[in-house]
């Protein structure tokens, strides 16, 4: 599985990938913001992405609606510090699939990841057919 | 100063610190903190801006953000790489963050990207309208600061005493 991780901290994004690692995936590419990112979806097709909210550039909740433009069905798990309900609101609105708030647990973020392809899986099977 | 501005930032540092280093931290009684002070030798500063202006410095001595910064990143790391930097840079944007999400009332807060200081005996200068806490903190890896000068933004202050004067 092709998996994006977008988030300006290369301390974040390295955790991700070691969580991403011990749940057994190992294809993952990393961008740096939205913009890096969107110069980036279009070669690696991922399959999931892990974006960040507040990042220079262009911020999670721009890309994450700019992306949905173009691809309305590849899981979206926000992770980030914002944790306001009127955020998480926002992001939903956006197209996020779900969300993590900073500092999480390997453990949650690892579970996180799991309900969000199990729950979005099927309808891309389906969609594939 | 708005206490309810400042006690957030006591759990959110202890959650951070637990939740992604297992590392607890004692809080010690705040302070306020005169412009002149200088902070340690590393100081993460965020912004905030929104219903609530200002600026957040979490700052250590070198020693201490070395022992955090290999915990939080799992490996040593040379202070004045930008990956060390980096480390920095989350844990005070993290610490920020679950601190903003408890403020009360709703307020809408955005938060910068954050700087990083390198430099014995550094001064984080800050507006002169807005006091600055000092929360002294430690823990197993040494002594940390937290320093939150923060306010509500003027023009909801502004509003506020307007309500008040109209209902006199």
């Amino acid at each position: 599985m092709r998996i994006m991780l977008i988030d300006d901290s290369k301390t974040m994004r390295n955790i991700q990938k070691s969580v991403l690692t011990q749940l057994g995936y190992t294809e993952v590419t990393e961008a740096c913001d939205g913009q890096d990112a969107l110069s980036k979806v279009g070669a690696f097709q991922p399959e999931l992405l892990l974006v960040d909210w507040n990042m220079p550039n262009m911020d999670g909740l721009t890309f994450v609606k700019t992306y949905r433009q173009q691809n309305k069905t590849v899981p979206i798990i926000m992770v980030t510090t914002e944790a306001e309900k009127n955020r998480v609101i926002d992001a939903i609105k956006a197209g996020v699939n779900n969300y993590v708030v900073k500092p999480f647990t390997p453990d949650l973020l690892g579970q996180r990841i799991t309900e969000t392809l199990a729950k979005c899986q099927p309808s891309q099977h389906q969609a594939a057919a | 100063m708005d206490a309810s501005l400042i006690t957030p930032f006591i759990s959110s540092i202890q959650n951070v610190f637990s939740t992604m280093m297992q590392l607890p931290v004692t809080v010690n009684p705040p302070k306020v903190k005169s412009g002149a002070e200088p902070s340690h030798d590393v100081s993460g500063i965020i912004g905030m801006s929104g219903d609530v202006t200002g600026s957040v410095v979490l700052s250590f001595p070198l020693e201490t953000a070395k022992r955090i910064v290999a915990l939080f990143c799992g490996e040593q790391m040379e202070p004045g790489t930008a990956d060390f930097a980096d480390a920095i840079g989350e844990l005070v944007n993290m610490v920020s963050g679950g601190a903003k999400a408890q403020f009360p009332d709703n307020r809408r807060v955005s938060i910068s990207c954050p700087s990083v200081v390198l430099g014995a005996n550094h001064v984080v200068a800050r507006q002169t309208d807005t006091p600055c806490v000092l929360i002294p903190c430690t823990t197993d890896c040494g002594e940390l600061t937290i320093e939150v000068a923060i306010r509500e933004a003027a023009a909801n202050a502004g509003v506020d005493s307007g309500a008040r004067a109209a209902a006199a």
